[in-house]
């Protein structure tokens, strides 16, 4: 069982573990005791597995492996690049090997350097963790060979489920819903029109031949589908010189919906349930959830009977994922199989009380499966939020870099798990996935799950690097989340000019103001007290009351502040805000009681000129706190000619630069590109705002940028 | 006390009404010396010759005719530019109804091309003097540049106008000074001037602005956005300062924990020596509540200075910039550093130094410069040093520049090492090139080198380091060394003054 995250009775040593985690000041310091109490007491403590295992991997995942081998009393063995070497996996587990150069293809993915290490630390299994080398069938196979386990399905399975084309007809063979569609030669636009009734509106009518989604025609009717094929034929013909068109079902506002599988060696199946991952951007998952709010009793069970049937089919073992689409009346179709430990698999542990990594370790050892179908629960309600260092006002992300310079996981907060591989003073670098963390909140229900992820949210303090936690907490805050209506267009239909931040309500930014201001009294009230004797006395500063001038943004308000004990009563905008709470200028966090209401602010920056940053219902804030004289004399001060953001490109994330389109001298039309930037994984062009003359060329392909580096200026 | 000196503006009398456009601020005495000329006089102020008024009608008369300055249309005028009246900028800089005020009935003497006329004379000429409160401390605003106050009150100029000619001397020898960017310019001869004698074409920006002072010649300390950044900066520095040779340095009251420990320092410095690392980042981990108010932050950026506090203790901090330069020591970084330890040393703060030095530059350019005579200036300003001194060596602690660094030879109190230190005469590949000229086997030399000296050992063992220390509890033992060091009590031999190698 995992103890309390789903456990309804917490064994007593958890409890106090729970105790000692809240009463610690040192949150930070103490990670390995807390992430103790998220995980369970294994379940068989004296079956024998493997005395040594080698996790092939990084980060988070390689931790979270470590974590469940200690338990089991396994010995652990890290593998590293490099820049890797003091990093947190390499620290907590009991032996590494630096297996090459930061590039993964130097060492995460360099097969030869991490097989020398499995030999030379004598490890007897490998788990891969997810990516890296995780699904690669050559990897199992020269495991296999020196007689290794590899924590996994075996070879034919990664093989069959690895190819797309291949795992749907594997997939329809085991009578598995599959998209229905039609892939061939249609003559006429009556033929196609028949095969889209067959197949029922809405279809997708595209060129087969055309990758992805280039083409595509979505019919909704027979009238439609006529014009569909007339446009898809005649791009088949002439761009692709292949006449075949492809009539398939399309799925409406889909959802992505998964089933997690376990199976044995022995023949054995069982599914624990979906995991809900609609909320995405660009494909990635950004907010989970365990169970899916749209699934009745009936669709689970179908769904996790088929995701079953497809791995026994495939003689699947270990545990895995079957990925569904779901469409609006609950239809589903496969999509594919994931042969490896997920990312968001902590959810799934959550809500059935398995520890996944435990069961892999056991499967992969021979060992038959512990329970039967009807032993897995749904216990509670569990979400996951992916914590980037990525810059969520761009594109809902775009990748991030620096050093943590303050980092504070939110674990004194009960029933909040984070799975994280990193901590204060790590560096974020372009060689690897953003990702910081996964925040993963649990409780009886979802509004408590939802309840306690807003509050984790709020604790999370990360400095030195931009985050998504404004996106994260605006996503699960959103009415449309909060009652189940979403889809994977959900971010683009929600923020169709792309996220803007928490948008401010009339109190919410009195409240703001409010506590701005009162914090800029506490820094005011400290500056005056010297400890140490002078020779001239400090008068002491007695006033209780105070005149300011607030701003934010272009708005300017002014504010009459009176202090009475602890109780600070602010006069905004005609209204009363009363503020009080434990005003710590040396804590990032700032918990504060505002007009009775419980809200935990973050203070970033403050500076002698009256600017105040604060994070605030997840979104960063600066707001400018002056007296009423300097706020009056400020109206004089000469606003500074902000730079012509039109006419300079200036890299928005740090990468690599992979093409410069123009050179000096060119002329370019707007929209135009100018470069390519690749950063994590992504490559990222950049066109030109206007239409202008290139006036300098500042980067070459190859070369490494930072965020705000100068590429090119236009005339 | 503290002093701030709104000073006589320095433009010659003939440009009598230009002068309210050079303003030059100074902190004296513990005070801060503003010099805020005043805007010109008020057109109808006929008062003085109404002679049936009585004493009392025309004090209040004149009283009000100052405190107007040069009338609103001045004022107006002034704002237009984007500055501030000398007035406000004394109202902003110190703690409301705290200003009182002196002087508020010069006027000038000067009968030369008409100025003696009545219109032209104005009460509270050209400059605002008095004493106020900065949080509660005393301060003088004045207007008199003062060598004998030198070390023994903070004095601090805030230049917010034009400041040319021999006027630019009165910054010159405060503490600090200060500029406001795109209004204030330093210049001993103005553009004009330059171009009939050197035919150089050159901008009052260029030749002189905040942006040529902070970068380029280290006149100035920092420059702020506009005047009132740059006086509510102004208090803020005040904060860190004692009023007086004769005060300690003041403690704050601080909601950071003394022992808080800082785990992120144990693997900020990369395990390859030849990487660069922030100091900076250290220097924001250990100190209070992440402040650190920098001095010249763009000018010799190899070397960081600046004030912060630990446990509410104003203390300074100079460390090696990696990040710069390897953080070597140059002519540059010499003086800037060398400055700043001897005004911490005269007001009593203790000074804290990160040590990660590759040496000191070499080339004809900084022999050619004296770097023999500046790097002597760093040397003898921290061996002159009696305040407690507190080192740390974060990695590189090479040859004359480790000494320098307010090692245990300069009469260091506290020595510490992390354990990346490596004290040593140079770095490996160096010194086995010249013990080893020649020789093959140069690689396995180096191994050795490294096993011997590119560690804190050898220096621990030389008790040249008090200790080594895990990064983590660097905060912790500061704090706890400035308890003990707070009643240090050292006397130099007497003299006249020490002959610092200038």
């Amino acid at each position: 069982m995992i103890g309390n995250m789903a456990a309804h009775s917490v064994p007593s040593t958890l409890k106090r573990l729970l105790f000692a985690v809240k009463c610690s000041p040192l949150q930070s310091r103490c990670c390995v005791v807390q992430r103790e109490a998220q995980y369970s007491t294994i379940s068989s403590p004296n079956e024998k597995t493997f005395d040594k295992i080698l996790i092939a991997n990084r980060g988070e995942i390689a931790c979270r492996v470590i974590k469940t081998c200690k338990k089991m009393g396994i010995q652990t063995v890290a593998v590293h690049s490099d820049v890797d070497s003091s990093a947190v996996h390499v620290k907590i587990a009991d032996e590494a090997v630096c297996v090459g150069s930061a590039p993964t293809s130097k060492s995460y993915l360099n097969m030869d350097a991490i097989m020398d290490a499995i030999r030379v630390t004598g490890a007897q299994a490998v788990h891969p963790g997810y990516g890296f080398l995780s699904e690669n069938k050559e990897f199992a196979k020269r495991l296999a060979a020196e007689g290794v386990a590899f924590i996994g399905p075996d070879t034919h399975a990664i093989q069959a489920m690895g190819d797309k084309i291949e795992s749907k007809l594997i997939a329809k063979a085991a009578k598995v819903n599959t998209i229905p569609g039609f892939d061939g030669v249609v003559k006429t636009a009556e033929e196609a029109v028949k095969i889209a009734q067959q197949i029922g509106y809405p279809v997708m009518i595209k060129a087969s031949a055309g990758g992805g989604g280039k083409g595509m025609r979505i019919a909704w009717n027979d009238e439609e589908t006529r014009e569909g094929f007339r446009f898809s034929s005649q791009e088949a013909a002439s761009s692709f010189g292949d006449d075949r068109l492809l009539i398939e079902k399309y799925i409406d506002n889909p959802r992505h919906i998964e089933i997690q599988v376990l199976a044995d060696k022995h023949g054995n199946a069982l599914w624990l349930n979906e995991r809900e991952c609609s909320i995405q951007r660009r494909n990635q998952k950004v907010v989970e959830e365990a169970p899916s709010t749209f699934l009745d009793p009936v669709t689970r069970r179908a769904m996790g009977e088929q995701a079953v049937q497809l791995a026994k089919a495939v003689q699947y073992s270990s545990a895995g994922t079957v990925e569904f689409l779901v469409d609006s009346k609950k239809n589903f179709y496969f999509l594919e199989m994931n042969t490896r430990l997920q990312v968001e698999h902590p959810i799934t542990e959550c809500i059935t009380g398995l520890d996944l990594v435990e069961q892999m370790i056991r499967v992969a050892k021979g060992y038959q499966l512990q329970h039967t179908q009807e032993d897995i629960p749904i216990n509670g309600w569990a979400i996951e939020c992916r914590v980037y260092a990525e810059d969520p006002y761009k594109s809902f992300g775009l990748p991030s870099i620096g050093r943590l310079s303050q980092y504070q996981e939110p674990l004194n907060l009960d029933k909040v798990r984070v799975d994280s591989g990193i901590q204060e003073g790590s560096d974020i670098s372009i060689y690897y996935d953003p990702m910081i963390s996964k925040l993963i909140t649990y409780g009886a229900t979802r509004a408590e799950a939802l309840g306690r992820m807003e509050d984790a949210l709020d604790n999370y303090v990360i400095r030195g690097v931009t985050h998504n936690i404004p996106l994260l907490r605006e996503i699960i805050t959103h009415p449309r989340f909060v009652s189940g209506h979403i889809s994977t267009n959900f971010l683009p239909e929600v923020y169709p000019d792309g996220f803007k931040g928490h948008q401010l309500e009339a109190d919410a930014k009195r409240e703001l103001l409010a506590s701005a201001a009162v914090l800029y009294i506490a820094a005011e009230l400290r500056s005056a007290k010297v400890l140490s004797t002078q020779r001239v006395a400090s008068t002491p500063v007695e006033s209780s009351h105070w005149e300011l001038c607030v701003e934010l943004g272009e708005e300017r308000q002014d504010v009459q502040i009176s202090k009475s004990g602890t109780v600070y009563t602010v006069e905004i905008d005609g209204a009363k805000v009363e503020v009080w709470g434990a005003l710590n200028l040396a804590s990032p966090l700032l918990p504060l009681t505002v007009n009775g209401t419980h809200r935990m602010l973050q203070c970033l920056s403050r500076d002698a000129a009256g600017v105040i940053v604060l994070q605030y219902l997840g979104t960063l804030f600066k707001v400018r706190v002056l007296s009423k004289l300097a706020a009056e004399l400020n109206s004089y001060m000469p606003e500074k000619a902000s730079e012509d953001t039109s006419s300079i490109l200036r890299s928005p994330m740090p990468g690599t630069v992979v093409a410069v389109s123009v050179k000096p001298g060119d002329t370019v039309a707007e929209g135009q590109e100018i470069c390519v930037i690749e950063a994590m994984k992504m490559q990222n062009s950049l066109t030109a705002i206007k239409q202008a003359k290139v006036k300098s060329v500042h980067c070459k392909p190859g070369e490494t940028v930072g965020e705000g580096d100068l590429l090119v200026e236009l005339e | 006390m503290a002093a701030i000196s709104v000073a006589r503006s320095s433009c010659g009398l003939i440009n009598g009404f230009k002068v309210s456009l050079r303003s030059v601020a100074r902190v004296k005495y513990g005070a801060v010396s503003v010099t805020v000329p005043q805007t010109s006089l008020h057109r109808s102020c006929r008062w003085y010759s109404v002679s049936h008024l009585s004493v009392k009608e025309r004090i209040d008369q004149k009283r009000e005719a100052a405190l107007q300055g040069g009338g609103q249309q001045r004022i107006e005028a002034q704002h237009k530019r984007g500055k501030l009246t000398a007035r406000e900028r004394v109202q902003l800089l110190l703690d409301p109804e705290s200003f009182v005020e002196t002087d508020m009935f010069v006027e000038h003497r000067c009968a030369d091309f008409g100025m003696e006329q009545d219109r032209n004379k104005f009460p509270g000429d050209s400059v605002v003097t008095g004493r106020g409160r900065i949080n509660g401390r005393l301060v003088y605003v004045f207007s008199q540049r003062n060598v004998m106050a030198s070390g023994v009150i903070p004095q601090i100029s805030l230049i917010m106008g034009p400041c040319a000619g021999g006027a630019v001397y009165s910054p010159a020898l405060t503490d600090f000074t200060f500029m406001v960017k795109d209004t204030s310019y330093l210049f001993i001869t103005g553009p004009d001037v330059v171009k009939s004698v050197t035919n150089e074409d050159v901008t009052q920006e260029e030749l002189g602005g905040a942006k040529t002072h902070t970068t380029v010649s280290g006149v100035a300390h920092r420059a702020f956005e506009n005047d009132i950044e740059a006086l509510l900066n102004l208090r803020e520095f005040f904060n860190f300062l004692p009023l007086s040779n004769q005060d300690p340095a003041p403690i704050r009251e601080s909601h950071d924990s003394s022992d808080r420990l800082v785990p992120s320092l144990d693997n900020i410095v990369p395990l390859e020596s030849t990487k660069a690392y922030d100091m900076l980042d250290i220097i924001h981990a250990i100190v209070d509540e992440r402040e650190f108010f920098e001095i010249m932050p763009n000018y010799a950026k190899n070397i960081v200075v600046g004030f912060a506090r630990m446990n509410g203790r104003t203390v300074g901090i100079v460390g090696n910039q990696p990040k710069v330069a390897s953080g070597c020591l140059d002519i540059n970084s010499s003086v800037k550093g060398a400055r700043f330890v001897r005004f911490c040393d005269a007001f009593n703060i203790p000074i804290i130094t990160f040590v990660d030095v590759p040496g000191f530059l070499p080339g004809t350019a900084q022999e050619y410069g004296g770097i023999i005579r500046h790097g002597a200036k760093l040397l003898f300003a921290f061996a002159e040093a009696t305040v407690p001194k507190i080192t740390i060596i974060t990695r590189k602690a090479y040859g004359g520049a480790y000494d320098v660094m307010s090692s245990k030879h300069l009469r260091g109190d506290v020595n510490y090492a992390w354990p990346t230190a490596e004290v040593a005469v140079m770095g490996a590949k160096g010194a086995v090139q010249i013990i080893f000229r020649g020789k093959e086997n140069q690689a396995e030399a180096e191994a050795e080198y490294v096993e011997k000296f590119a560690n804190p050992f050898p220096a621990a063992v030389r008790g040249f380091v008090d200790d080594i220390i895990e990064p983590a509890t660097t905060r912790k033992k500061i704090c706890q060394d400035l308890e003990v060091l707070a009643s240090k009590k050292q006397v130099n031999p007497w003299k006249k003054h020490a002959n610092i190698p200038l």
